[in-house]
């Protein structure tokens, strides 16, 4: 499948994040099949598919949380900076301290002030040493929120509205200072302005990171990504990548029928 | 262009809206409804009304040494004495004995079904929690003086031997058996299916999503529990904790038979030999109670009903100030 992609185009860049021949199951049933993707250094890739084809799973694979459903199976590998993150003597949690994850729904935790929400990850990992007020006024400004809360960083987190808490989730993801960001529909509970806002917190913070976004809406995709790959799963086949290369490649010269006709809206 | 402030035109009348029960069915269902919420505070009441009638004599003589004091003296009908302060301290010590020994417990056997066990062994582990609180308080009861009370008895000894420097298990009095601690392992056997099948509920309901998200900042298990699943269930898992220590409170038969009771107040020294029930006097007592008597157990029940009203107040307060996330 990945051999009609444009891929090619991509091979100079440096890699920095790369599946190779991933296959996901769950139970007996076979959701992913051979999935090689690369994510270079500071570039948004996006994920379009329609449902169920699987690329939530397999965002869900970069950063081994797909694993912690009991019936989950996994074949492939995952490659950070050249090294097997599936690897046995490799501890799932320090994966996730490089790689982190913001999830479809506003997620901060709800006991938790907006500036412990922050702190939350540095304390959750056991982590000492480090210079809370600091590390709270950088992140909140690198997720574009600290104008917001810096008068109130101790109210509770829920008092935000659904955009700036997706924001302060993402700040509480940039605290550990991963080295990658994925991001499951970010935007999808939320109202066009707070989507507009993370959309350009994303390009911002593409600068300095390697992001993985998933997404259902096309305009979005090609707003945010440097490069788009489309999943598929057809008439019950595990879900695959049909087309991967330059998002502008992949919106306006398509190779595959099917990715014209998804992302003209012809299906999905 | 009009504006809303100043419009001249006059306000229409209200209409007629159907927010009460219009339909005979309705009006039917309604009323039965509230019959039975009635009933319900109704007959809370008329308990009330009759504990109080029942025990007014014996705490107008009493007054305030009925709780207070430590002296129980029916023999001499010129001068009855009954006070139940052994009996009220007791009834606090060993439910508290029991919560303390029951919540990590059922918390634990709580975080086992929701998030690590197989779905199959989840089921079987509810089944026997349950199966725990369908055993009649007789059986729990025989079972602890006949098989738990030399164990248990054998653990305070341990210990004594090697804590006793503590207040706490020191034992004067040599007697392991019959002590507030046994009696409170009792009740924790009790109260841990009620506790664990809470906090289970408590736990099933949370948002998976804030898990992950811990999980996916780097938290380890244990981290995420004690730093998210905890905190963020503490309202819940409190309002099970009370539950429990009402039903601690209210244990009769069981502790009846494991405890010794004594009238000589034993404050903190929970493995020496000799504690207080309420209930449990009220058993003991009531077979061959005068007339007079009667009317002091009734009172020392009026006495345990508002301590329990209060324990639910109180865990009322402490689960509205624990979720102020909570609107």
């Amino acid at each position: 499948m990945s051999d009609l992609s444009n891929a090619a185009n991509l091979s100079t860049i440096e890699a920095h994040l790369r599946s190779e021949d991933v296959n996901v199951w769950f139970g007996e049933r076979h959701v992913l099949r051979d999935v090689s993707l690369t994510f270079p250094v500071n570039q948004v890739t996006a994920l379009i598919g329609p449902s169920g084809c699987g690329k939530s799973t397999f965002l869900r694979t970069l950063n081994r949380m797909h694993e912690l459903i009991p019936s989950a199976g996994f074949a492939g590998r995952i490659l950070l900076d050249g090294e097997d993150i599936y690897e046995p003597g490799v501890d799932p949690t320090n994966v996730r301290l490089k790689i982190g994850m913001v999830f479809q729904k506003p997620n901060p935790f709800p006991t938790m002030s907006i500036k412990e929400n922050v702190l939350s990850g540095l304390k959750l990992s056991g982590r000492r040493g480090y210079d809370a007020t600091e590390i709270v006024e950088t992140s909140l400004r690198r997720a574009s929120i600290w104008n917001e809360v810096k008068d109130r960083l101790g109210d509770p987190a829920t008092s935000l509205s659904g955009g700036q808490q997706q924001r302060l989730c993402i700040a509480r993801s940039l605290a550990m200072n991963p080295e990658v960001i994925l991001m499951d529909e970010p935007c999808s509970a939320l109202d066009p302005g707070s989507t507009r806002r993370i959309e350009e917190t994303i390009e911002e913070l593409s600068e300095t990171m390697t992001i993985v976004i998933v997404t259902h809406n096309m305009q979005q995709a090609q707003r945010v990504s440097h490069q788009t790959a489309f999943f598929l799963a057809e008439d019950g086949n595990p879900g695959g990548v049909v087309e991967f290369g330059k998002t502008e490649d992949v919106f306006n010269n398509p190779i595959d029928l099917r990715t014209n006709d998804y992302v003209n809206g012809h299906f999905g | 262009m009009s504006s809303v402030s100043e419009s001249s035109k006059p306000v229409p009348a209200k209409r007629k809206l159907a927010a009460k029960p219009h339909l005979v069915q309705d009006k039917v269902f309604f009323g039965v409804a509230r019959a039975a919420a009635v009933g319900a505070v109704g007959i809370v009441g008329l308990i009330l009304a009759y504990l109080l009638f029942m025990s007014w004599e014996t705490l107008a003589k009493q007054g305030f040494n009925f709780i207070f004091g430590s002296q129980w003296t029916a023999a001499d009908p010129e001068n009855m004495i009954f006070q139940i302060g052994p009996m009220l301290w007791g009834s606090l010590l060993i439910a508290f004995n029991g919560v303390i020994l029951a919540v990590p417990m059922a918390i634990a056997a709580a975080y086992f079904i929701e998030f690590l066990a197989t779905s199959r062994i989840a089921k079987i582990a509810t089944t026997v929690v349950d199966l725990l609180a369908a055993i009649p308080s007789i059986v729990i009861g025989l079972w602890g003086v006949g098989v738990f009370t030399p164990v248990a008895a054998h653990w305070a000894e341990l210990l004594n031997q090697n804590l006793g420097f503590l207040p706490l298990f020191k034992n004067e009095a040599g007697s392991f058996v019959g002590s507030p601690f046994i009696a409170g392992w009792i009740v924790a056997v009790m109260i841990v299916p009620i506790i664990t099948s809470v906090t289970r509920e408590i736990f099933s309901q949370l948002d998976r999503d804030v898990i992950n998200a811990a999980t996916a900042l780097g938290a380890s298990r244990s981290s995420t529990f004690m730093k998210v699943i905890l905190p963020t269930s503490s309202g819940g898992i409190v309002g099970g904790v009370l539950l429990g220590l009402g039903r601690a409170l209210g244990e009769t038969v069981a502790i009846f038979f494991v405890l010794n009771l004594s009238f000589e107040i034993n404050w903190v020294d929970v493995i020496e030999g000799r504690g207080g029930s309420i209930a449990s006097m009220i058993v003991a007592f009531f077979g061959a109670a005068t007339p007079e008597e009667v009317k002091a157990l009734i009172a020392a029940g009026l006495v345990l009903f508002v301590i329990t009203l209060l324990i639910n107040w109180l865990a009322a307060v402490i689960v509205a100030k624990a979720q102020p996330w909570r609107k």
